[in-house]
């Protein structure tokens, strides 16, 4: 992958570099939702959660304006090589970052029907924690993406792994609240659907790491296990 | 240079040096042509793309101080075709060429197609006619030209002019059809109909072919060349070339970087 501003065409080189950093800029924002959405849950912070909805159209639009951007690049320019791996990562980072947003709009969602409900004893503490995990890898994720960096994108895949033991770890633990106190259910199913938007926000970052090595290196690393998605990656290309 | 999972192989440069006097043009040239496949040699300005399509029809004998080293080898016959004992014209039978501005002889529409099988000795009115008909439908010309074959080539329109060179190309029987920037002259509407040509003439003859337009070379071919100062860079799937060439100097020309 070549550097973006080495282009004969200057405006070109401002264009891509354009589409590049208006993700970044969704990056951020969708981080943002994520924090606030399991912030709001955590406290009970009811107009935090509603905030937090109302918010998801910044999000919708940004995917808008991008894939738009992206789409007069692809008609005027006809990319080749890095950079139209380069547009068509963006287009595909653009989708996982708005369905990002959709999760953390459902895990507001949950925080509004729980602040009017009981708090636990351990004030939602596995919630949080599984959280700021999803959340640090969207950020991780990102961070590749920004730099370029195979190797951290691999590390985010990783972690993917680890944050689906962890949210298999909570459903059980649910699942055992729910036995031990039945009045507790339509509450702890709550935190369930809370705890899967975060888990499918881990899998949206991976597929985010899945572009950067597709950018990089120019190799599919959809659909194949994590073992041969890390040869793929430290291999030249 | 990776073969990628080619097909037959029609013809083949092996260690082709072309001098100008004493300026070298090609610089040891490995390259397979596959059979009934598009190649698509493209490069800078310069880099040497068209000198080399020259070689398969000896265009360069025409000019004194020019010399070749190495082989173009045609198959299956195997034979070197850059060999000073070939007869050039017998090349020129089995390799056709059509040039950037059509360049019609100055003479009817019917004598420009008959001209090569003229040459080759035929003189037969009625094996002339099936031949110039069966030319003329092979570049898709027949049916806007067949009243009036008479008439000067002159007076058809610039893409109508390339495709009755091509029509040309096609009377001999060629084995292998060379094109150098065959609509760098046309509109975008001319473009496209040779364009499609290209693509049919393709299950009956090889081709090769120059250009500098880099999508088209990525629209109708199916292996890429990129040469730069007299040096094949990469040669690959025209696919993989465009999404993902394995060499920075082809990157750098095909996303229109500074080299």
């Amino acid at each position: 992958m070549e550097p973006l501003d080495t282009h004969i065409s200057r405006q070109y080189n401002v264009e891509l570099e354009n589409i590049r950093s208006l993700v970044l800029q969704m990056g951020g924002l969708v981080e943002q939702q994520i924090d606030q959405a399991i912030t709001a849950l955590v406290q009970g912070n009811q107009a935090l959660a509603e905030a937090t909805i109302v918010a998801d159209y910044k999000v919708n639009n940004m995917e808008v304006t991008i894939d738009e951007e992206c789409t007069q690049i692809l008609a005027r320019r006809q990319p080749a090589a890095g950079d139209l791996r380069l547009v068509l990562a963006v287009i595909k980072t653009i989708t996982d970052l708005e369905r990002i947003g959709d999760e953390a709009e459902k895990i507001a969602r949950m925080a509004v029907q729980l602040a009017g409900e009981e708090r636990p004893k351990n004030n939602y503490r596995e919630i949080q924690s599984l959280g700021n995990h999803a959340r640090w890898m969207v950020h991780d994720a990102l961070d590749a993406y920004a730099r370029m960096d195979t190797e951290a994108a691999v590390r985010v895949a990783r972690e993917d792994r680890k944050l689906d033991h962890e949210y298999d770890g909570v459903m059980r633990q649910m699942v055992t609240f729910m036995m031990e106190d039945p009045r507790t259910i339509s509450r702890v199913l709550n935190i369930i659907w809370a705890a899967r938007a975060i888990e499918r926000i881990g899998d949206h970052a991976r597929n985010i790491c899945e572009y950067v090595i597709y950018l990089v290196k120019g190799k599919d690393v959809r659909h194949i296990s994590l073992e041969q998605m890390e040869k793929e990656a430290r291999e030249g290309g | 240079m990776p073969a990628t999972n080619m097909s037959t192989l029609k013809a083949e440069a092996k260690g082709l040096n072309f001098y100008y006097g004493a300026y070298q043009a090609l610089k040891s040239i490995d390259l397979p042509v596959a059979e009934k496949e598009i190649t698509a040699l493209i490069g800078p300005s310069g880099c040497g793309k068209s000198t080399f399509l020259r070689c398969f029809n000896r265009m360069h004998d025409l000019y004194p101080g020019n010399r070749y080293e190495g082989e173009i080898n045609l198959h299956p016959d195997g034979v070197n075709i850059l060999n000073p004992k070939i007869d050039p014209i017998e090349v020129r039978m089995r390799i056709g060429m059509v040039f950037q501005k059509p360049n019609p002889f100055p003479k009817s529409i019917y004598e420009n197609v008959a001209y090569g099988l003229r040459v080759r000795g035929t003189t037969k009115r009625r094996v002339l006619d099936e031949k110039v008909e069966q030319a003329l439908r092979g570049a898709a010309l027949w049916n806007e030209v067949k009243d009036r074959l008479n008439s000067l080539a002159f007076n058809l329109s610039g893409g109508q002019q390339q495709r009755l060179c091509i029509a040309r190309a096609l009377a001999t029987d060629p084995e292998i059809i060379l094109f150098d920037e065959p609509t760098s002259a046309l509109d975008p509407i001319a473009t496209a109909s040779i364009e499609e040509l290209i693509a049919e003439l393709k299950e009956q003859v090889t081709i090769l072919i120059v250009t500098h337009n880099m999508q088209q070379a990525a629209r109708v071919s199916r292996y890429t060349a990129f040469m730069h100062l007299g040096e094949v860079v990469e040669f690959g799937d025209t696919g993989a070339i465009f999404t993902n060439p394995a060499k920075k100097q082809t990157e750098d020309y095909i996303t229109g970087r500074y080299g």
